[in-house]
């Protein structure tokens, strides 16, 4: 027996043993567990979930061991990943700090960055946003002017951040401030670590078209940073924050299953439910034409996961070559886009329900979902500057 | 399913890269055409292919062959597929030796496959009967006599029909037209009974419509259950033209982003336009996804797996789309010039068309995966 077929049965009884039976099903939106000061855990097998597997490390199975991760090789990680789905169980926790920053500290930040923020990443203690968009800076991010001064002891924050998704939940933010206001627009700029618990952060929700408000308007009134919260260089936080986005499009892109799982799968199979709406004749999707469309669907996001797959199988690492960040946000977010445009197709006005008792929670919650999704191709970079993206860095396009 | 290939296949990809470079360029299909050959493909290249050991890649070696697999062959057939290189190789190594190994008693593999691997015995797959692919649709009988069966009927778009020594005839034995049963196949001589008629097509490749009037062969696999050894013959054919679309594919889009960087309009490069910019990106895409499914096709050839259909399938229709797609903005960015027979850009609209309706179109294959997956 290899080395990794006994990983994978010690992770198999391991599992077997500290994962509970209620975190065996598919998770419910308004249950993932982000972490944070303010996370509630309705169900407290959750909290008993997170707190076993970050004791492994296994919340950020990658991450060195000595900053509370897993230690995990990328073959480790990709049988931890196996196991998981094989009880079906549900990620402990998810959110910005292990996508962004967290990968971002471990490629730029200091030895006490990483010693002090990480491990309470992976425990779930401390959750974080992200402070980039401002009203005037959305696609021409680096035309940002909230200004960070040095103060001798520390630096002094002012101005807006739009779009910081779950600010309200939040206890940091990482953020780009411009710093050098009379350099070039990519040269001004620094990258910053602010503790949100102090009076000179203020955070307002904003409605969006899907009722829900899963972005805010985050406002920085003479906030303080520590000196030791500049993550990079002074004015070289460009570069910091580019590096962070390419982790960012990876995970709008779903690329955390590693390509196994279709984003929107936990909903169900788009073909599953096209034939609960529709029914067959003959053994087909009754509706041809929506059927022919349906597969297309699935044929795309099949081959969309086989490239995920082949991405982190060309990588050392298990991770995304950074040439593919761009093509993965752009087609991931895309096909997603279009799965649940077909969904709502098949589902005719079921699909359109908003509230009240006409509608199952399902129903309901794909309504929301569907417009939640037009996020996908606008937030991280649209698809547009996607597509910029690819013109430019791969294919060598000229300005 | 590594999705990755590993140092020996790398190998074969960098040697086949080289001979089709230099041994095959473009222009010697032009020259094929110009010359109006007879056989549409170069002989003498062909030998020197049997000599690489390319026709026998996936036959085993105890009959021949190189037993290297269908990685191996893929690369190869992506290769080809840049070039544009005119061979036997997907008509003889894959279809008719398929019929052969999947279908053959072992005394019939032993005789026949070492003449494969060896290049001194061209095959045909004659399957289809009306200008649409139809598996299932034979009306050309077959009927039991002495030791073997006669065959009766007419096919169309046979691959290489025109120069092949054997030829594996999809039959009936029973059933109608379009029943998976009653399917029977027979590998009968190119000879007396058979009357071919070349037919030239767009891509300047070879194809043949042939008349069989009862003439005797010998059964391959099962009379009746033809489909069985049919089915995963069609499956490595459209998973190996995919490989060799993809080549193709990825030729012709290389050639169309460097020329928006070269050609200028306005005073600046045509690539500098964000109309032409996204079009290119948004193929960047296609083109890589189009990587992975065959990659994973071929893996399941190799592993036997119980997904080849649904992959060639997935491999096929998306092929079929990207290479469209490439092919068609090719002629667009390269304007005026793309039109021209001179430039070679439109070369690949046209083997693109014609590769898009072998084995198989969108159409067929996006129907064929939803019956595999229950809808």
């Amino acid at each position: 027996m290899t080395a990794l077929d006994e990983f994978r049965l010690e992770t198999r009884s391991w599992l077997a043993a500290n994962c509970p039976a209620s975190m065996r099903v598919s998770v419910p939106e308004d249950q993932i567990v982000g972490g944070g000061k303010r996370q509630v855990y309705e169900n407290p097998e959750a909290k008993i979930w997170l707190d076993n597997m970050a004791s492994k490390g296994w919340t950020a199975p990658t991450w060195p061991s000595e900053y509370g991760g897993g230690g995990l090789s990328k073959d480790e990680f990709l049988v931890l990943q196996d196991e998981m789905m094989r009880i079906n169980a549900r990620a402990p926790i998810s959110g910005m700090g292990f996508s962004m920053i967290g990968p971002t500290l471990l490629d730029y930040g200091t030895e006490e960055q990483k010693r002090e923020h990480l491990p309470k990443i992976v425990s779930g203690e401390i959750r974080w946003c992200q402070g980039y968009s401002e009203p005037g800076a959305g696609s021409d991010l680096a035309s940002l002017q909230t200004k960070c001064e040095d103060k001798g002891d520390h630096y002094s924050v002012n101005g807006q951040k739009v779009w910081t998704s779950g600010a309200q939940y939040a206890d940091w933010i990482y953020t780009l401030v411009r710093t050098e206001p009379q350099a070039p627009k990519h040269e001004g700029i620094s990258f910053v670590l602010i503790d949100m618990a102090q009076p000179g952060v203020t955070v307002k929700p904003i409605l969006l078209i899907s009722g829900n408000s899963p972005f805010c308007e985050t406002f920085f009134d003479d906030a303080t940073v520590r000196k030791d919260g500049l993550v990079g260089q002074l004015n070289r936080g460009w570069t910091v924050g580019k590096r962070l986005l390419q982790h960012e499009r990876s995970s709008i892109s779903g690329l955390s299953s590693g390509g196994k799982k279709g984003r929107y799968d936990d909903m169900g199979k788009l073909s599953n439910i096209a034939v609960e709406y529709i029914g067959k004749d003959s053994g087909k999707l009754a509706d041809p034409a929506l059927r022919d469309a349906v597969i297309q669907n699935e044929l795309n996001q099949r081959a969309f996961g086989l490239t995920q797959q082949r991405s982190m199988a060309e990588s050392d690492k298990g991770e995304t070559a950074t040439f593919a960040t761009s093509m993965f946000k752009y087609y991931g977010s895309e096909t997603g886009k279009e799965r649940l445009e077909l969904q709502l197709k098949a589902m005719g006005t079921q699909s359109l329900g908003w509230e009240g008792q006409d509608f199952g929670d399902n129903e309901r919650t794909l309504t929301r979902t569907w417009l939640r999704s037009k996020a996908g191709s606008i937030a991280g970079g649209s698809s547009e500057i996607q597509l910029n993206i690819i013109a430019k860095r791969v294919l060598g396009l000229p300005d | 399913m590594p999705l990755v290939l590993n140092e020996e296949q790398n190998m074969l990809k960098d040697a086949a890269k080289d001979f089709c470079t230099n041994s095959t360029p473009i222009s010697q299909l032009r020259g094929l055409r110009d010359d109006t050959s007879e056989t549409g493909f170069d002989t003498d290249t062909w030998q020197q292919m049997v000599e690489l050991g390319w026709a026998g890649i996936t036959i085993p070696e105890d009959f021949g062959g190189l037993g290297f697999g269908y990685l191996g062959m893929g690369v190869v057939m992506e290769e080809c597929g840049r070039t544009l290189t005119a061979s036997p190789l997907l008509a003889t190594a894959v279809l008719g030796a398929g019929a052969i190994l999947h279908g053959g008693s072992d005394e019939l593999k032993g005789e026949l496959l070492p003449q494969v691997a060896g290049g001194e015995l061209l095959l045909a797959l004659a399957v289809e009967e009306t200008p649409h692919h139809n598996p299932y649709g034979a009306t050309t009988t077959a009927e039991k006599s002495g030791d073997g069966y006669k065959v009766t009927g007419s096919k169309k778009f046979v691959l290489d029909g025109h120069v092949a020594n054997k030829i594996v005839v999809v039959a009936r034995t029973s059933g109608n037209a379009g029943d998976r049963d009653g399917l029977t196949l027979v590998l009968v001589d190119s000879g007396a009974g058979v009357n071919v008629t070349r037919t030239i097509m767009a891509d300047s490749r070879n194809a043949a419509n042939i008349e069989f009037s009862g003439v005797q062969g010998v059964l391959l696999g099962e009379e009746g259950k033809g489909a069985d050894v049919l089915d995963k013959v069609l499956d490595a054919g459209r998973i190996l033209l995919s490989a060799e679309m993809l080549g193709g594919v990825q030729e012709c889009f290389e050639r169309t982003v460097e020329y928006l960087k070269v050609r200028e309009q306005f005073g600046v490069p045509i690539g500098s336009f964000q109309g032409l910019k996204h079009r290119a990106a948004q193929m960047f895409c296609e083109v890589e996804l189009s990587k992975s499914v065959v990659l994973e096709a071929l893996s399941s050839l190799d592993d036997d797996s119980e997904q080849v259909g649904e992959l060639a399938s997935l491999a096929k229709a998306r092929l079929n789309d990207t290479y469209n797609l490439v092919s068609s903005e090719g002629v667009q960015m390269h304007g005026g010039i793309g039109m021209t027979d001179e430039y070679e850009i439109g070369f690949f609209m046209k083997r693109s068309r014609v590769c898009e309706h072998s084995l198989g179109n969108s159409a067929f294959h996006r129907d064929r995966y939803g019956v595999i997956q229950g809808y």
